[in-house]
């Protein structure tokens, strides 16, 4: 890229004020975006498949999976895109702004829970609104160390899980009751005791950097 | 005849002299020792007075009984003994059991705080009792600036022992934790330059410029000097431990042995001696852990944590005893206003300090950090022994000692009591340290994956870049020259007590413990059917089975030492080593009951292990038709 940065931050003053981006922070994301992209305008599973780093992380699946999903569009749609464009990027990369002093209360809560919701989004392959034993095991399988622990277990650990969700939520199940799943609210409920404020964020680079290959 | 009196045989005698020393020294640690356990006897005291307080009350007290009978303390707490052999442990402790991830996260700040935040304090209430002492009300006029900025040094180096008996209690928010705990640590290195530097100025009668310059200079080798010393030491104990694996009864002595020459080489050249500790903690403890067998590692923490306990105990102790029998001088005006500057220059600091440092911090401190942060301000034991080892020409040395008592007791007493009450009412962001539901931990670990891979999507390193480096380099050369190569034993020890933990958990599902090898499949579509019913008993037991093998088998992030424990409280062992899972993977592979078709290749080595391998193939029948239905325990 020899050419002078798109300065697309300043171009569309729109996006800023959707995402919470600085113009310097959408011009970095930017040039990110078609680094990935290979210089066109949207991006495919492919593309994020290719990123070698991902390559180690054991639920690889999953974080590519959520950037194509509807629901982490802030739109009330479901099921999942194609391809998407840098303005779906960035709207999925603004999930994980830090949080700033100036923030109220509220504000912070609105945050955390959005961070839950993506998360939530994460288990919910099937968009149902509920995370069934199913969807849930799968990621626990993914988490534990594939080959060095047993399916079994893996059974075991979201089976314990599971209840534990039921029995925090809905106290009075009797023996026959059939727990359905894990909706959000029960979903915050019991991870109400995560403290994600200090981990789930990065700090966007806010100069602008000079990429040297892929990354 | 006429000779004298033949004596006979004595059958009983008694020789004092001989083993006063030893002596008299155990008696005195077994005395603090009983006071610990005395105060455990009422649990409600505990919680409100830290125990900090509560040593020095008992040595007040014991200090007060000498005293009467006209007995003259041990001369235990001279500022050598101090420095030489109560010191080091307690720092060791703290450097070696650091939490690294949050602190290499926040040094930026640490060192601010340290640096920055101790000259500050200095210079600032040197300054001001300098102006106080020209008024002539309080008859101090003749400590001059150089005695003045000496004197404020001692006593604005903030303290680590009693900061951390406090803080720990209260459970604070890590951030906040690691930056008070690391300035204490760190602001060791000022506080030896400043302390040398003034000391030397007060011999001399004038100061020029050049004085100044060479004491930034001073800076940088006692700063940077500690810290390479410290780390060389670090490396070469890690090098020593990967031939130690036939005298595994000695590993232990060489972390303490290595430790402490660090310090003691650092005390030789007169630079930051407790950076140099720390440090060498800090890099030795990650390679060490890995080469030395289990035992050792865990003979190693607890050796750690008793050695600093009982250091601790016994200074604040004697701290209480000197205070009574030290030759004081007393004057109104300068002690009240000695604590009425380190109260505002610390506050002042904090705040200036924080709103310099906040716009480069991912997580802001807000007011209330910054509270805790003033006033956790603790001063202690370094300052007591500063002020002994002042220089006896300076005049109003017995005044300087005696402010200084009271600034010791005034803020651990006061500020101690109270801090918690305080950091309560005013809720402070604390710390949750449970992970006592499967589901957090499961999620605790899904964010950092998550986040590890959002980072590496969008190719923003940020402060992890450097880390990452650094984690290159450290896989490809350092590991390779530090650490031991053969693991083949330990991999078979891991691999025995994972299957003992499998066995554990099938037991809850075949309650007649049926090890009939029954084909997979079966089992699996009875699964099937009661999938969605998760209706079985989950015993405490196999609960901490689970989180047993959650955090052992979990993918890992990033190379996890021991996270933010309790101070007085042995780190847990259950976080498995990522190393061993991954190069034995394979072996595991094949032992898998899916594939008992195809028989494992590796035979059993006595009757016990076979037992295990045998009954680990029966795991199938788990959950097969053995539904229960009834709540689950939750283990706590």
């Amino acid at each position: 890229m020899g050419a002078a940065p798109t300065r697309i931050g300043q171009q569309d003053p729109e996006l800023v004020e959707r995402t919470g981006f600085s113009p310097e922070q959408i011009n970095n994301l930017h040039k990110r975006f078609l680094q990935l992209s290979g210089n066109k305008d949207t991006i495919s599973r492919e593309n994020l498949n290719d990123i070698p780093a991902l390559a180690y992380n054991p639920i690889k699946s999953q974080i590519i999976e959520a950037f194509f999903d509807k629901r982490n569009q802030h739109d009330s749609e479901v099921g999942s895109l194609e391809e998407i464009t840098f303005q779906q990027f960035l709207m999925v990369m603004s999930h994980f702004r830090p949080p700033t002093l100036e923030m109220t209360a509220e504000e912070k809560e609105a945050m955390r829970k959005e961070k839950l919701r993506f998360l939530f989004n994460m288990h919910d392959t099937d968009g149902d609104g509920k995370i069934t034993l199913e969807e849930y095991r799968k990621v626990v399988e993914e988490l534990l160390s594939s080959g060095s622990i047993e399916q079994e277990s893996a059974k075991e650990i979201t089976d314990a899980a599971m209840l534990e969700v039921a029995s925090t939520n809905v106290p009075h199940m009797g023996p026959e009751d059939f727990y359905e799943g894990i909706t959000f609210e029960h979903f915050e409920q019991i991870l109400k005791g995560l403290e994600m404020e200090s981990r789930m964020h990065i700090r966007f680079l806010d100069t602008a950097t000079v990429h040297c290959g892929k990354s | 005849a006429g000779e004298s009196e033949k004596s006979n045989l004595p059958v009983f005698t008694m020789n004092y002299p001989r083993i006063q020393i030893p002596f008299e020294i155990t008696l005195w640690m077994l005395l603090a020792s009983f006071a610990k356990i005395g105060f455990h006897v009422y649990p409600k005291i505990t919680f409100w007075v830290p125990e900090s307080c509560l040593l020095v009350s008992i040595g007040l007290i014991v200090g007060g009984i000498m005293y009467s009978v006209n007995e003259k303390p041990p001369a235990v707490l001279t500022s050598n003994v101090f420095f030489l052999y109560m010191l080091p442990p307690i720092v060791l402790d703290s450097g070696y059991f650091m939490p690294t991830r949050p602190f290499f996260e926040n040094v930026g700040t640490v060192l601010w705080f340290a640096v920055v935040g101790t000259l500050w304090n200095s210079i600032g209430i040197g300054m001001s009792l300098f102006a106080i002492c020209q008024i002539e009300a309080f008859g101090v006029q003749d400590i001059n600036l150089q005695e003045n900025l000496l004197f404020a040094t001692i006593i604005s180096a903030v303290d680590p022992v009693a900061v951390l008996s406090v803080f720990e209690d209260v459970s604070v928010n890590e951030q906040l934790y690691i930056v008070v705990f690391g300035e204490c640590l760190f602001n060791d290195a000022v506080t030896v330059v400043l302390y040398s530097m003034f000391s030397f100025v007060t011999e001399m009668p004038v100061v020029e410029p050049v004085d100044m310059f060479l004491g930034v200079a001073t800076f940088l080798v006692v700063g940077l000097g500690g810290m390479g010393f410290g780390i060389l030491f670090g490396f070469v104990a890690a090098f020593t431990t990967r031939f130690t694996s036939k005298v595994q009864e000695i590993e232990p002595l060489f972390i303490f042995m290595y430790s402490y020459l660090a310090y003691l080489v650092a005390e030789l050249f007169a630079i930051s001696s407790i950076m140099a500790i720390v440090c060498c903690a800090l890099t030795m403890k990650y390679y060490v852990e890995e080469n030395v067998s289990q035992r050792s590692c865990t003979t190693i923490r607890h050796v750690v944590k008793m050695l600093s306990a009982i250091s601790e105990t016994l200074i604040f102790f004697f701290l209480g005893v000197v205070t009574i029998t030290t030759e004081h001088e007393w004057n109104w005006g300068y002690i009240l206003f000695t604590l009425l500057f380190a109260f505002i220059w610390r506050g002042l600091g904090i705040l200036v300090l924080t709103q310099i440092i906040n716009p480069f911090r991912t997580i802001p401190f807000n007011t209330k950090d910054q509270f805790g942060m003033a006033y956790g301000g603790l001063r202690g034991a370094i300052s007591f022994a500063l002020a002994f080892t002042l220089p006896d020409n300076i005049a109003r040395k017995h005044l300087f000692v005696t402010a200084t008592i009271v600034i010791i007791l005034f803020t651990v007493f006061l500020q101690g009591i109270s801090i918690r009450p305080l950091i309560e009412f005013i809720n402070v962001r604390r710390t949750n340290r449970k992970t006592d539901t499967i589901n957090i931990e499961i999620h605790t670990r899904l964010m950092e994956h998550t986040m590890a891979g959002i980072e590496d999507l969008c190719g923003q390193w940020s402060h992890y870049y450097w880390k990452d480096k650094f984690m290159k380099f450290n896989n490809r050369i350092l590991r390779r020259i530090l650490l031991r190569d053969n693991r083949a034993e330990s991999s078979i020890v891991a691999l025995y007590k994972k299957l003992e933990l499998q066995n554990a958990i099938e037991i809850l599902d075949t309650a007649s413990g049926d090890i009939s090898a029954a084909p997979s499949i079966i089992s699996l579509q009875e699964e099937k059917k009661n999938s969605t019913k998760p209706k079985k008993k989950f015993l405490a037991a196999d609960l901490k089975n689970m989180h047993d093998i959650l955090s052992k088998n979990m993918y890992k992030i990033r190379e996890r030492t021991v996270s933010y424990t309790s101070k007085h409280a042995l780190p847990n062992d259950n976080q498995r080593r990522e190393i061993l899972i991954r190069r034995h993977s394979s072996i595991r592979r094949s032992l898998r009951p899916g594939s008992f078709q195809t028989r494992v290749s590796m035979k059993p080595n006595n009757a016990q292990e076979a037992g295990i391998l045998h009954r680990g193939r029966g795991m199938l029948k788990a959950g097969s038709d053995k539904v229960k239905k009834v709540q689950a325990e939750f283990c706590k």
